[in-house]
Order: C-alpha cells, then structure tokens, then sequence
C-alpha cells in the first residue's frame, strides 16, 4: 500500500499542470462547501440565540386563543395570570406580556400595530425596558428598530396611539419614543410597541392579565395550565429549523454542480491515463502485480487528489475561513423584510463534524469516481497491454 | 363659616336651573334624533374620498329600515360597481361581484376603513339614537357659518360605546346637527363631522353633505353627499335578506 502511494504521488506529481488543474477545482470544491455550511450553522445558531434573547426566552405559555398569526385572535386573548406562574414571575424568571390591538399616528400617518405591555423592570429579555421608566406627562414606548423605520419615528419623537377598552371604547393618548432597539428578530419589531405593562393594562382595564407568559429555563417537563398552551422552546423556533432545512436542500444542489464539476475533472483524467499509460499496466502485471493490485494504484492515484486538494484548501482556505468567521458575510440586500430572524451579517460556525463530514464525503466520492474507470484495466489482456494495442 | 353657608345657597339655586339644562339638552338630542332617524329611507349618495394626492368618488344607493336593517348597493366606479352590503341586528355581508362570494364582516375587520374613506365599518353600523347612548348637556351657543348653534356635550351612558364623549353644535331652530365632535376617553379629539346643506324633506330637516374627517390622520377627509333622499317609503322586506346580496 505504502508503494502504492509512494507511485501514485510520483505519477501525480509527473503529470503536472493537469494535476494541478484538478486540485485546484477539488479545493475550491472544499472552500466553498465548508464556508456554506458554516453560514447556515452561523444563521441557525444566530437566529435562535436571538429569538431567545428577545422574544420567546426559553418558552412561552400563550393564552389558548392567541394565534401570532390571525391578529382578530387578540381582542380575546387574555386571562388573569395562572397562579402557578405567579412565584416563578416574581423572582423574574417569567415575564407576563399583555398584547392589544391600536393605531399609532405618526406624524398624521396612520399605522396598525400591536400595543404589548412589558414590565419595565424585566432582566429576562434584552428589549431595553429599562427606557419604560421614563418619567414623562405621556406614555413611554420603546420601539424596534423596523418599526421605527416603517413609521419614520425617532427616538425622542411624539405620535398619538389609539386603542379600545375592553368595552370597545376609543382611547388615545401621545407615547414618547423613549428608545429603538435592533434585534434581528423581526415579529419582535415589526407593528410592535412596547409600554409599560401596567400602564397598558389600566388602559385597557384588564387588570392583572396577560396574552403570555415567558419563562427563561427551558425545562424539558412542564406542567401543563388549563387555558394556557405550552409552546417549548423547539416549538418556537420550528419555522427556523424548517427553513434552514429547506435552504440546505436547495444548498445541496448547488453542492452537487460543484461537485459534478470537480468529479468530471478527475474522471476524465482517470481515463486518459488508463489510455495513455497502457504499457505501463502491462509492465505492471508482468512484474507480478494482479489486475486487482493495479485497479488499487490507479484509484490510490485519483484519490490522491482529494488528499492534494485538502492541503490546498487548507493552505489558501483555512485564512479566508478564519476571516470569515471574524468579519462575517453581510449580505446584499435589506434582511429585515424577510420576516425571519436574520441578521444583516452572517457569522459561519464551522464546527469538527462539520469539517470532518465535507472532507469524508469529497474524498470517498472522488474515490469512487476514481475506481470507475480504472475497473477497464481488470479487463485487459496485459500482453496486449505490453504491447500498447488499445483496448 | 357664614361664607360656606353663602356658597351652598348659591349652588341650591343653581340646582334647578342646571337640571333645567339637561332636560333641554337632552330634549334637544332627542329632536335632534327625529330628524335624522327614520322608520325607513331611500337614499342616493355619493362619498368623496380626500386623499393625500388624488381623490376618488363612489357613488352608491341605499335602503334603510329602523336601526337594524340597511341594504346598500355601490354603483360606481367601475371597480366596486355591484358591491352590496347588508346590515342585519349587528351583523354585516359584503357581496364582492368579482369574486361572487359574500363575505361576513366581523371582528377586527370591522374596523377596517371602508372603500378607503374615514368611516369604518363599525362607524356605519352603529347608528344607534343618540338618546339611547349618551347623555345630554348643554355647555354653550355658537355660530356656526350663519347658523345659531347650541353646543351640547354628550357623555356616553352605556359601556359598548366607540366614543366615550361628543361635542355636538345643534341648529337652534331647526335641530339638526352641524358640526360632531368625537374624543377618546382621555378626551382627545379622534374625529369630527361637519354637516351642510340643511333640506327640508317630508317635514324634517337634513343635512344633505357631511363631511368626515379623521383628526389624527393626514389627508383631506371623506366628503359624503346625499342626491336622492325620500322617507318613508315601502321597502319589500326580502332585499333585506342574503340571497338578495347576488342578485
């Protein structure tokens, strides 16, 4: 085996240009398949880690008839917080959200948005609520930073906000833009205003309720609270999972070109040398190679170019990788309207798996590609071989 | 001690005259609410919508019964033309002609702004009297364009009101309203209407224009002229019924 791979690099080396040319493809192949993905494992990673941070904590209780997605589910979406959670509320490891439908006015603008009632004084997600403390004659908001995009609002801004009571009675007071936040996470922004959660529920008369609870250990059992749905961590972060899955598989193919591409290189260059060096595998079974032994060289000799092609990689890729991971990849256009939680810059997580699998992966399928061709050569008659008669 | 006992003889006086006022404040409101409500009508219209830079107008006819029952057809522009609507006790069908469907208006769309204007829904479908749902006092008079006016103040006497209070200048002679101010509960200003062209028909007095405006909105408002207006008609009671909203 050993004298296999001592003749397979010579010959490698021996072929020159058309050696080189084939690493070369074979370690972009490398690069490029690695960095995309560590940008997904960085987007999957980034997005939960700031959906946690801002919006869902470790998990959630939604009141049963809150649907995020059918905003008319709102007007009935509140009850008195279960007294179960009450302890764990007080020590600040849940926090109650109260959530309401109003109009923000703007400058004369007219927008929907829903108002959502935040203790002020909450450590467990980084909306900086500590602004809601603002002593002020009208109501402090905080706001996301596409929201204050969408309404052209600023910080120190006034707009009107108007809402209804429980009776449906029309309400409206001015809110000063007391702080923006950028979170990345748009349905934490987006149509969204934060007050204080007191405040909120005095306008509203709906004292001591909540739309939802959100707690910060994500504890695998939890009990279950009649009218309250248990919404895990998991849950909450299903649609990213289903994205980056969908992603992945569109990422896949482009996997496959690249692959496809490098594979072809390799190929043809296995069946040029069965072709060209017919003498040379004649001269090898004479010695008292079997055919079998030869089929094994001429793989050994194609994979080689998975292994240069590694050392390659790793020569100019290994730096670009690294740079990557420090600078990220913003990406070029406005991530905000996505309605994902995206951020504008990407930072890929290249982890051992990931690394290990990618290389196993390029270095068994240039293996295989390199054993197709070669199986011709347990076909030839090795005089004529000597010979050089084609085959 | 004897300037205390002065104070509250003044207010004693005072009493009967100040409920005096409410009884003639609400006994105006409820002049006010003959003349603009009907056992039924016949209505053409049309609804000038302001906006920031071009207006648009929408042409329609409508049949009322009481408070409860409306039929309303929208004639033009050629997009909305053979829209129908139909208010039945607090509920709402929309028959969209481009889709063929009827379409219950519910919930939070009730909210949603209708053709554009700056009446909602809801705005149309509360058309309770007035003496059902506030309470009536008298604050001052005014003139309003060459109209002698009394303000009167309402404060909402029921809990499932959309506004909580309302100003109302109120033609002295011919009891109808001019000019309708509509706050929050906080008492900020949200919408106001200012109605023209009183005419006399079958004995009442109306307001022939009205116009609608959205106090926190930019915009030029929502103009709303009547062209045809006739009471107490006979209206075939099936065009108050869903099947008559496609045909």
């Amino acid at each position: 085996m050993r004298l296999a791979i001592q003749l397979a690099y010579r010959n490698l080396i021996g072929a020159g240009l058309r050696t080189w040319l084939n690493v070369i493809v074979l370690s972009f192949s490398f690069v490029v398949i690695i960095w995309l993905k560590g940008i997904m494992a960085g987007w999957d990673h980034q997005a939960k880690n700031d959906m946690t941070r801002w919006e869902i904590g470790g998990g959630q209780y939604w009141h049963q008839a809150y649907d995020p997605f059918d905003p008319m589910t709102l007007e009935d979406s509140h009850a008195p917080i279960p007294s179960a959670l009450s302890s764990e509320i007080a020590n600040d490891e849940a926090e109650p959200i109260l959530m309401v439908q109003g109009t923000i006015y703007p400058k004369g603008r007219m927008q929907s948005v829903i108002i959502r009632g935040i203790r002020p004084g909450q450590t467990l997600l980084d909306v900086p609520t500590q602004s809601l403390d603002t002593l002020t004659e009208v109501i402090p908001a905080v706001i996301g930073s596409v929201m204050a995009r969408t309404s052209r609002l600023e910080k120190g801004d006034y707009a009107v906000l108007r809402w209804r009571d429980v009776n449906g009675t029309f309400d409206a007071a001015e809110v000063l833009i007391a702080d923006i936040f950028a979170s990345n996470v748009p349905s934490a922004e987006a149509g969204q205003i934060y007050i204080p959660l007191e405040k909120l529920r005095s306008m509203t008369s709906l004292q001591g309720q909540a739309t939802l609870v959100t707690f910060r250990d994500p504890e695998p059992e939890r009990e279950a609270i009649p009218g309250w749905t248990l919404k895990t961590k998991a849950e909450l972060t299903k649609q990213i999972d289903e994205l980056i899955k969908t992603k992945t598989t569109a990422q896949s193919i482009f996997y496959f070109i690249l692959l496809l591409l490098a594979m072809l290189a390799i190929f043809d260059t296995q069946v040029l040398s069965i072709f060209r060096r017919q003498k040379e595998i004649g001269t090898y079974i004479a010695l008292g190679y079997t055919r079998q032994q030869v089929v094994g060289l001429f793989t050994v000799e194609g994979t080689m170019h998975a292994a240069l092609a590694a050392v390659m990689a790793t020569a100019y890729g290994l730096p670009f990788l690294l740079w990557q991971a420090k600078v990220g990849w913003t990406m070029p256009m406005d991530t905000s309207q996505f309605g994902m939680a995206i951020a504008q810059t990407l930072f890929p997580v290249y982890t051992v798996g990931l690394v290990v699998t990618t290389v196993l992966i390029i270095t068994l399928t240039t293996a295989i590609v390199s054993y197709w061709p070669s199986r011709k050569i347990a076909k030839m008659n090795p005089t004529e071989a000597l010979r050089g008669k084609l085959q | 001690m004897k300037i205390k006992t002065i104070y509250l003889l003044a207010w004693l006086l005072t009493l009967p005259f100040a409920n005096l006022k409410a009884q003639d404040a609400n006994a105006i409101l409820d002049r006010v609410d003959k003349n603009m409500s009907s056992d039924n009508r016949i209505m053409e219209s049309s609804m000038t919508i302001h906006g920031k830079r071009s207006s648009r107008t929408v042409t329609s006819k409508s049949w009322g019964v009481g408070t409860t029952k409306a039929f309303t057809e929208y004639l033009s522009p050629a997009s909305e033309k053979g829209t129908k609507m139909l208010k039945l006790e607090g509920q709402l069908w929309i028959y969209s002609p481009s889709t063929d469907r009827i379409i219950q208006i519910s919930g939070h769309m009730l909210r949603q702004s209708v053709m554009g204007s700056d009446l909602s829904y809801e705005d149309m479908m509360d058309d309770r009297k007035l003496t059902d749902v506030y309470d009536a006092r008298m604050i001052g008079e005014e003139k309003v364009g060459d109209r002698k006016t009394v303000i009167l103040e309402l404060k909402a006497k029921v809990s499932d009101v959309a506004y909580h209070s309302q100003k109302l200048w109120v033609d002295a002679e011919r009891y109808v309203p001019l000019k309708q101010d509509m706050f929050a509960r906080s008492g900020q200003l949200l919408k106001r209407t200012e109605m023209s062209d009183v005419r006399q028909v079958n004995g009442r007095w109306f307001p022939f224009t009205a116009m609608y405006r959205d106090m926190l909105k930019q915009g030029g408002g929502t103009e709303f002229k009547i062209t045809d207006i006739r009471f107490d008609q006979q209206i075939p009671d099936y065009l108050f019924t869903k099947a008559s909203l496609k045909k």
